[in-house]
């Protein structure tokens, strides 16, 4: 061939996986639905400066802004206090956002490295995978609620009542969601470490470490990030649980789980107040689905092209 | 063949590769299944040794555990000069370069998240610590040499058909200059007509790169047309070891004279007068085998003493190695 010497440098693999998750309008259209929501929460209390926290000291006037209708001045109307439900919605989603993110991050850390650790070294499968037995085994709930009353003023006394409940509730949420993700990631890495390709790596010399990171960890990407899509929805919903219960954040500070509680006591005469978390926390939950489901595909170089 | 005058770039001397079994309750050892067991040969600089048996004669285990992918119950593995069955981590490592591997699976030894580039440079990358640039001319000459076109190099395995496959998987066993590969049975996933074109991939770089090729197969054709010498296994030991002429003109060992009665002749006068030696029985469990000889369960030619004492490798004729007590006699056995 004479064009042989005019061969293409080797690009980098992530020009051809962006080319191919355009491919994929599910998760293009979830990509920018989940950046409408993160401009929202983000973004939105800049332009609607309307304090979620604020109550009118007038009680009359407070009393006629009670369970007001959407209005201009209020979109999504009023709660039961008066205060404005849009604001509550952009204030809650940033917490919302950021501990179902960051808990599915620690989650999935947690898991992954458990579960290929156990996965690899033979000697280490017994006791780590006892370990998240034991876990399994544990009722999370209470566990939950003890670690919060534990450690929470501790934590609160140290870095400041907000970032101290954010870190906590996140760690807590982490720490008790790894356990599926590490069997995935085990089994995976069990039938992984047979394939001849990673008996070549051996004999080549290539270190455990870097077999691990070029060869298993590439390879069990799709469960993790099943995973990972599905832990953020858990954490979320675990996060508003404990809010619910009185140990996450403080009652006055809204989140989109503690909405949704809420608006539960008065779902029969104002449904839409259910209803607005209810569809944020549904439309991130699907979004982040579609865009794992996209660059599943799009990091699988047997589907990419097709 | 002036095997003598040739200096061995590979020893094994007692290998010994046993799996542990673990039953019961309590998971104790009750047992090993000897995959290897007791298997010595030399293997001569620049020739290609043969190796062949039938499935689960413990065959890919001796290739496995002569590059150390298994780590040996016991017996020493001398690879140019050093013991690979006892280096230390480090020290394998580096020896690492000198020995490689072909795989049997060209579709499962390719990562398939990896380009062909990726791929070929792995071994350059742990080893050579060559710039980007150079590393790139290096897995360029290597698909030149496997005959791979360029453009290939950022394409994934899985857009590649068997053979191609295969050459990429020589072209990595081949980036480090190894002096020794294992070709486990690099042919026995490819099309009739894609096997000849990779055999003769592999005799064209021996000639070039002046390579020593341990070659397993259970092809007995495929071996005669490459091997220089040809060992037989059965059931974890060698039967015989002979240079190729003259183990397919004339087998000694009982179970070598079956097994190649089982190769078809393109000749079909000669064929019409091949007689087929069936052997009766199945093949006894490697965790269990037999008193005496391996083959004693089997074997049409055998004798009282062949349940008693295990015949001991020696060199029966000039060059020729064989393990029977009917080629040689139990007493020059116990001499030698």
């Amino acid at each position: 061939m004479t064009d042989a010497t005019q061969s293409q440098k080797p690009r980098s693999q992530w020009f051809a996986v962006w080319h191919q998750f355009r491919q994929h309008k599910g998760a293009m259209a979830a990509l920018i639905l989940l950046g409408a929501l993160v401009f929202f929460v983000l973004i939105g209390p800049l332009l609607w400066r309307i304090d979620p926290n604020f109550i009118e000291p007038n009680t009359v006037k407070m009393f006629k802004l009670r369970n007001n209708p959407p209005s201009f001045d209020h979109p999504l109307g009023t709660d039961q206090l008066g205060r404005d439900i849009l604001a509550r919605m952009m204030f809650g989603g940033r917490i919302s956002l950021a501990v179902g993110l960051v808990a599915m991050l620690v989650a999935i850390f947690i898991g992954t490295t458990i579960g290929v650790l156990a996965g690899y070294f033979r000697r280490a499968d017994g006791l780590l995978m006892r370990f998240t037995d034991l876990f399994l085994a544990l009722p999370l709930l209470p566990l939950l609620l003890v670690m919060m009353m534990l450690f929470s003023e501790m934590v609160a006394s140290v870095l400041g009542p907000r970032l101290g409940t954010f870190l906590l509730i996140v760690l807590a949420i982490g720490v008790t969601s790894w356990m599926q993700s590490a069997r995935v990631v085990r089994g995976e890495v069990l039938a992984l470490k047979e394939r001849e390709f990673v008996l070549a790596a051996r004999s080549i010399g290539t270190p455990n470490r870097r077999i691990i990171l070029r060869h298993i960890l590439p390879n069990v990407l799709s469960p993790v990030l099943v995973a990972a899509t599905l832990g953020i929805a858990a954490a979320i919903i675990t996060e508003s649980v404990l809010s619910f219960l009185g140990l996450g954040f403080p009652p006055d500070f809204p989140t989109w789980g503690r909405l949704l509680y809420d608006g539960i006591d008065s779902i029969r005469t104002y449904p839409e107040r259910v209803v607005w978390p209810g569809l944020a926390i549904s439309l991130t939950v699907l979004s982040v689905n579609y865009i794992g489901d996209g660059l599943r595909d799009a990091l699988d170089p047997r589907i990419r092209g097709r | 063949m002036l095997d003598t005058a040739k200096r061995p770039l590979v020893q094994v001397r007692n290998l010994k590769m046993y799996f542990p079994i673990f039953s019961g309750l309590l998971r104790r050892h009750s047992g090993d299944v000897k995959a290897v067991d007791n298997v010595s040969f030399d293997i001569f600089e620049g020739e290609t040794l043969g190796l062949v048996g039938e499935s689960g004669c413990g065959k890919s285990t001796v290739g496995r555990a002569l590059l150390r992918l298994y780590t040996p119950t016991a017996g020493n593995v001398v690879i140019d000069g050093d013991d690979v069955a006892t280096l230390s981590a480090e020290a394998l490592r580096q020896k690492r370069p000198t020995m490689q591997m072909v795989f049997q699976d060209p579709q499962a030894s390719l990562n398939p998240r990896m380009t062909v580039a990726a791929i070929i440079g792995e071994p350059l990358d742990e080893h050579s610590g060559l710039p980007t640039a150079e590393k790139l001319e290096r897995v360029y000459t290597l698909m030149d040499q496997v005959g791979l076109n360029r453009r290939f190099a950022n394409r994934y395995p899985h857009e590649f058909s068997g053979g191609q496959r295969q050459r990429i998987g020589i072209a990595r066993a081949l980036a480090l200059n190894p002096k020794f590969i294992v070709c486990d049975e690099p042919i026995a996933a490819l099309d009739v007509s894609i096997q000849a074109q990779v055999v003769n991939l592999l005799e064209d770089l021996q000639d070039r790169l002046g390579l020593t090729y341990l070659f397993i197969s259970h092809d007995l054709s495929m071996v005669r047309h490459i091997a220089d010498r040809v060992a037989v296994m059965y059931l974890g030991q060698i039967a015989e070891i002979s240079p190729r002429d003259d183990l397919y003109a004339d087998p000694l060992h009982p179970y070598a004279e079956a097994l190649l009665s089982a190769v078809p002749e393109p000749d079909p006068n000669r064929e019409g007068r091949r007689t087929r030696i069936i052997l009766k029985g199945d093949v006894p469990s490697p965790a269990n085998p037999p008193k005496g000889c391996n083959f004693c369960t089997r074997c049409p030619k055998v004798m009282p003493i062949c349940h008693d004492l295990e015949p001991v490798l020696t060199e029966a004729r000039p060059g020729r190695f064989v393990a029977c007590h009917l080629v040689t006699p139990p007493q020059t056995t116990r001499a030698g």
